[in-house]
């Protein structure tokens, strides 16, 4: 399963796909009728069955997993491990015990830096960055290095956006022992060729990280064609609730790993003089989870699932081209460019207009966006800009959405540039 | 008018527009007795403030950055007020400015002599409706405050 699942020749809306009924199933569009949510890649929105599956969670089958000999805790793990093997099924991961609860991809990150790095990186090795990445996938990686004596090298994208590999194979020296990219840009909105990366990647030996925030809630994700060693993403990104995440990695990798954090439910046996862990994904999974958040993940999942990821990904896919189309014609406005393959991210400038400016405009249009720098201050530097207006889309999001981003940019432009 | 434009009027009033693009006194002084930067980490605005203070006098005043156009007008017309005042009739302006755009307690009624100041910063009073936009308001005159403490030290004061 190499191919993209993406078309990019498609210009008509996707036939069948019903962005205004889905917007029903979200409470906070029915308390806010008039709202253009365009933030979704910050964080989504939440579906009726997430929402309302969490509070059912808790009123009928909640206890402490892991503990109980009585029904209710064994039920209450059961619901847990359920949505474990929900994750897994939808990264088509090989075995469940891949799939690590975390916070968010912030601490998955976080998890593999300081548990794989100081086991198997030593000074004078490299780890390769993209130029795109999020802070989070930025800094855990420089504090590594800096504690190891390692060296952080940062692979370009080009002018176009596009993620150079032929840059890259060039910086996939000897020394390289990990790549961490992203999947989608959470500011071009690039879809990076992470297969080949990784094809590259293992080639030389090291070890691949895949920050799939972007990806996981708009397109087919399979680890296994994929390859990576690890992939990570954030529940709230994917429609479920804030205060979970997910941390895929590799059996081999993962059962190679030392602890990250210590403390209950993750060890096998404890004595003063020492302690024996839990095999992965428990050994991960210290203290107690958050056990609802993980069934609203599931829960989410679930609903992604049932529209179809394929046929989001159509639909948003064929949304950024007429969103891009319908910005690139406002004069003044430039829009950042995503590469051949944008996916649901449309960052843009207007001349002369601060981010923040067309921001305040926007939100007293009813189009929430976020400006700034995204937490992508280098990128910002590359691109020469103090920050972006970012135009993330959501599987709720139609061309009336934005047609009203358009017509606020318009205003906006109308008011400062003359 | 919509809804919309009447809000975004009262903040985006015409002399904030014409400052935000025509910023005055916007360059570095070559003598400063005190300067600070601001620094607003939220949006990356950055401010540095230039003073040259002669006994308790503010002979001149300027200012460099990259703002919005709320902080890059605040910027502007707190030049435009602070030259010629005294360090403490500065500070009173600062302390009624912050008032009036936070809706806090302006404290000490102002002296006659300054309110013609406070009546030019008065557009600026549009930011209280936008309570995620005050901050852009009042860095400079952070950075401003800065600078009479720090002298060439070069202090940055950050918004949050």
């Amino acid at each position: 399963m190499a191919a993209s699942p993406l078309r990019i020749d498609k210009q008509a809306p996707v036939r069948g796909f019903d962005a205004r009924a889905l917007r029903r199933e979200f409470p906070i569009f029915t308390a806010h009728p008039d709202l253009v949510f365009l933030d979704s890649g910050a964080s989504a929105q939440k579906p009726r069955s997430v929402i309302d599956g969490i509070a059912e969670f808790y009123g009928t089958d909640y206890a402490n997993v892991h503990r109980g000999v009585y029904q209710l805790s064994a039920r209450s793990t059961d619901r847990f491990e359920t949505a474990r093997e929900t994750v897994r099924a939808f990264l088509n991961a090989a075995d469940e015990r891949e799939i690590v609860f975390v916070r968010g991809a912030t601490e998955a990150i976080n998890l593999v830096a300081q548990s794989w790095g100081p086991a198997y990186l030593k000074a004078g090795d490299e780890i390769v960055i993209s130029d795109v990445e999020h802070h989070s996938n930025l800094v855990p990686w420089q504090m590594l290095c800096e504690r190891i004596g390692a060296r952080l090298v940062v692979a370009p994208t080009d002018v176009t956006g596009e993620f150079d590999l032929a840059a890259f194979e060039v910086l996939l020296t000897p020394r390289v022992r990990f790549v961490a990219v992203t999947h989608i840009s959470n500011v071009t909105g690039t879809l990076l060729p992470v297969e080949r990366i990784v094809q590259l990647a293992h080639d030389r030996g090291a070890k691949v990280l895949v920050d799939g925030c972007q990806a996981v809630p708009r397109m087919p994700v399979d680890v296994q064609a994929l390859g990576c060693d690890f992939y990570v993403f954030s529940g709230h990104k994917a429609y479920g609730s804030t205060g979970t995440g997910i941390l895929y990695g590799r059996y081999d990798a993962l059962s190679s790993m030392p602890p990250w954090q210590t403390g209950g439910g993750m060890i096998a046996s404890v004595e003063y003089a020492k302690t024996e862990f839990l095999e992965p994904p428990h050994r991960f999974e210290a203290g107690t989870p958050d056990i609802a958040g993980a069934v609203g993940l599931g829960l989410a999942l679930d609903f992604v699932e049932g529209i179809g990821r394929e046929a989001i990904a159509e639909h948003e896919q064929v949304l950024t081209g007429y969103a891009v189309d319908k910005l690139s014609r406002i004069p003044d406005v430039q829009v950042v460019p995503g590469g051949q393959r944008r996916l649901s991210v449309i960052s843009f400038n207007v001349d002369g207009v601060h981010p923040h400016d067309v921001g305040t405009v926007l939100d007293q249009h009813g189009v929430a966006v976020r400006v700034g720098h995204h937490c992508a201050q280098p990128l910002m530097d590359k691109l020469g800009v103090a920050g972006t207006v970012r135009a993330s889309l959501g599987l709720y999001n139609d061309e009336a959405d934005i047609d009203r981003l358009a017509a606020a940019v318009k205003a906006c432009r109308e008011m400062f540039v003359r | 008018m919509s809804d919309a434009g009447m809000d975004l009027r009262e903040l985006y009033q015409d002399i904030i527009l014409d400052h935000g693009r025509h910023p005055r006194n916007f360059h570095a002084l070559e003598h400063p007795t005190h300067l600070a930067r601001g620094h607003n980490p939220l949006c990356g605005d950055r401010v540095t403030v230039y003073l040259a203070i002669e006994g308790d006098r503010i002979a001149d005043v300027s200012f460099e950055g990259r703002g919005c156009a709320i902080s890059t007008a605040a910027a502007s017309l707190m030049t435009e007020v602070l030259k010629g005042k005294t360090v403490d009739e500065a500070r009173a302006l600062f302390a009624q400015f912050h008032a009036r755009v936070t809706g806090g307690e302006p404290g000490e009624p102002p002296s006659e002599a300054l309110q013609d100041d406070i009546e030019r910063l008065e557009p600026l009073t549009g930011v209280k409706a936008f309570p995620v936009r005050v901050k852009c308001a009042t860095l400079p005159w952070h950075a401003f405050e800065a600078a009479l403490k720090s002298g060439l030290a070069g202090q940055t004061v950050k918004t949050e």
